[in-house]
């Protein structure tokens, strides 16, 4: 075991149901301790079926992986207590109050102390807002609540990784905001977090390192700031003038110029963004705003992944 | 939500390393599995049936006494001492109320928490399958031994109260003491209850083969009835002695003087040998499945 190794190493990791379907094909995943890594992809591109492959759940047709270190299958009772795991949404027992719920599970963990159980109870249902409704049988819980249950069970105990397949889903914007806020301060205090998440949004403001699934495969991974580097960044100038500051652009040999109604842009290339504004100065452009703009994780996203919508069945 | 504030108390001091030694006895999970099957609205109600049936005969029986002779043994012999209405309502519960109540249980235990995708989260805890198999198969025992023992007890106490006790008629003929009979009473209870969860290890097999628990239920239930058509057919006799409920009326010669043991090793061998098997099966087939629901 390397403590500082990362939380997640996957080698080949492939799943092919019995359908012939193969659902995560040859995949090497690789999460940094400390990370907040964004798990993408488009619906059906693997990301659930790779969850459920790193906790064990269903056997790999190929490839190993480790988490926190341990070989899985045979280091599960070491690494998954350490482990918080949201799969495939909320599931619980629908006759059992919240809180009797989270008895529950943490009756099933041998590795915690019984005697803390109500206070550990108490604090995570804390954490998540819901312990005015703690005593409610989950089959009346809201969308949100059972969402809040679910991510409440993730904080039992302190972890060293969380595994979260959308957690935010169905949550009122309190409640994600809440959420994020919840992620960037565990994740400041040192728990690793992988994140599958539709929202390229919350990505943008958590998220340290980025993978991209896409029909089965990871067809990009890493650090959030690299992964944007690669579409070349274009400046952007906010201007009443914008065919003028057009002509500025262009005449400094910048490409792919654009002008809009209100503003003029185009790539930023290897012309220093300081000579660009002089210029813009020296011809008198009258600017109201002018930002060197990365490109959007979204286009990044759907450059990765095709346009289409239908999903790869 | 209170992420600042909690969050000192509750967040990962890197490098505090949590206790993670497993405690190597632990009954907690246990617990909370009886817990589980206890404390659900549905299996009350499926209590109330169980017990209800020694109440209805009792009354019955006191309204019209019986002729001698007249109807099953058990039925007879009630008026003379009030411990027979638990032993009667055993043997009228025994073909379906009984094995009902315990492929419901054992139908429920894996299915039923693969049927929520609760099952998914007991893995990740990690609970490790062999041992969610025998916590739940643990689990179904005690439940069939609570229900079996909730008939006598029930029928033991209203047939006391209107028929009154003392000494207790053996099948031989003899008599035994009154705390005697309770002893035998209770020996029918256990033998039952072996009978019963060797019924419970076919179910929990049949819980792991499917995501739908109802349908195990029923899948149990037809196995158990069939069992007993089939040894009712006197040209089958040669399979008779290796069906799963040939021996359970065995418990008859517990109440022999002295006990006659030797239907009864057979039937306990017999539960014990499918008990085995079907445990084996059901953890051959889990150990390895796909939990994908
Ligand atoms: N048990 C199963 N048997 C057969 N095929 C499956 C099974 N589970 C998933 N699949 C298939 O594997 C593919 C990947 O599914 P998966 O749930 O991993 O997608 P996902 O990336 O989580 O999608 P979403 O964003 O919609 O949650 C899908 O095409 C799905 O149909
Ligand atoms: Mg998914």
């Amino acid at each position: 075991m390397t403590p500082d190794g990362p939380a997640i190493e996957t080698e080949g990791l492939t799943k092919r149901f019995r359908s012939g379907q193969v659902a995560v094909n040859a995949i090497d995943l690789a999460v940094p301790r400390g990370s907040v890594y964004g798990f993408l992809g488009p619906n059906g591109s693997g990301k659930t079926t790779t969850i459920r492959l790193l906790l064990g759940l269903i056997r790999p047709t190929a490839g190993r992986h480790t988490i926190l270190g341990a070989r899985l299958p045979e280091g599960a009772g070491t690494a998954l207590p350490r482990v918080g795991s949201l799969v495939e949404g909320p599931a619980f027992h629908p006759y059992l109050s919240g809180r009797a719920n989270l008895h529950r599970l943490d009756a099933a963990d041998r590795t915690v102390d019984p005697r803390t159980a109500t206070a550990r109870i108490d604090a995570a249902l804390d954490r998540v807002g819901l312990l005015a409704a703690a005593g409610k049988r989950y089959r009346a819980y809201s969308l949100g609540m059972r969402q809040r249950l679910a991510i409440a069970q993730t904080l039992l105990r302190p972890r060293e990784l969380l595994i979260l397949d959308e957690p935010t889903n169905g949550l009122d914007p309190q409640g994600t905001r809440e959420v994020r806020g919840l992620l960037g301060a565990l994740a400041a205090a040192g728990t690793t977090v992988l994140l599958s998440t539709h929202l390229l949004s919350e990505v943008e403001q958590i998220c340290t390192h980025v993978g991209v699934m896409h029909l089965g495969r990871l067809v990009a991974q890493d650090s959030l700031a690299a992964l944007r580097a690669r579409t070349a960044p274009r400046i952007e100038v906010q201007t009443r003038q914008p065919a003028a500051a057009a002509g500025v652009l262009t005449a400094l040999g910048l490409a792919d110029v654009v002008a809009g109604t209100q503003t003029a842009t185009a790539l930023a290339g290897d012309v220093e963004p300081e000579k660009v504004v002089a210029a813009l100065v020296a011809e008198a452009v009258p600017v109201r705003g002018f930002a060197v703009v990365a490109a959007d994780l979204e286009e990044t996203f759907v450059s990765l992944t095709g346009e289409g919508f239908d999903v790869s069945g | 939500m209170s992420v600042a504030d909690s969050l000192p108390a509750t967040g990962l001091p890197i490098g505090v390393p949590a206790a993670l030694a497993p405690r190597r006895f632990g009954t907690r999970f246990f617990r909370s599995e009886l817990w589980l099957i206890f404390g659900r609205r549905r299996n009350w109600a499926g209590g109330l049936v169980l017990a209800s049936v020694p109440i209805i005969l009792a009354i019955a029986v006191k309204v019209s006494e019986p002729q001698p002779g007249d109807g099953p043994d058990f039925i007879s012999q009630i008026t003379g001492n009030g411990l027979f209405v638990a032993l009667a309502a055993l043997v009228l519960e025994l073909p379906l109320f009984l094995p009902l109540a315990v492929g419901a249980i054992a139908g429920d235990a894996v299915a039923g928490e693969a049927n929520l995708g609760t099952l998914r989260y007991l893995l990740a805890v990690p609970v490790h399958r062999t041992r969610l198999l025998l916590v739940k198969f643990g689990a179904i025992t005690v439940f069939a031994f609570t229900a079996v023992a909730l008939v006598a007890v029930v029928g033991s106490v209203i047939g006391l109260v209107l028929f009154g006790g003392g000494p207790l008629t053996t099948l031989s003929g003899s008599q035994l003491p009154f705390a005697e009979g309770l002893w035998r009473l209770l020996l029918v209870c256990l033998y039952m209850t072996a009978c019963l969860a060797a019924l419970g290890a076919i179910g929990m097999f049949v819980s792991t083969l499917t995501e739908q628990p109802i349908g195990a239920t029923i899948a149990i239930v037809m196995l158990a009835i069939v069992s007993q058509i089939l040894d009712s057919i006197p040209q089958l006799s040669a399979i008779h002695e290796y069906l799963p409920t040939h021996y359970w009326l065995a418990f008859g010669d517990l109440l022999r003087d002295p006990i006659a043991t030797g239907q009864i090793g057979n039937g306990l061998g017999l539960a014990w040998t499918y008990t085995v098997v079907f445990l084996a099966a059901a953890w051959a087939r889990f150990a390895s499945r796909d939990v994908s629901s």
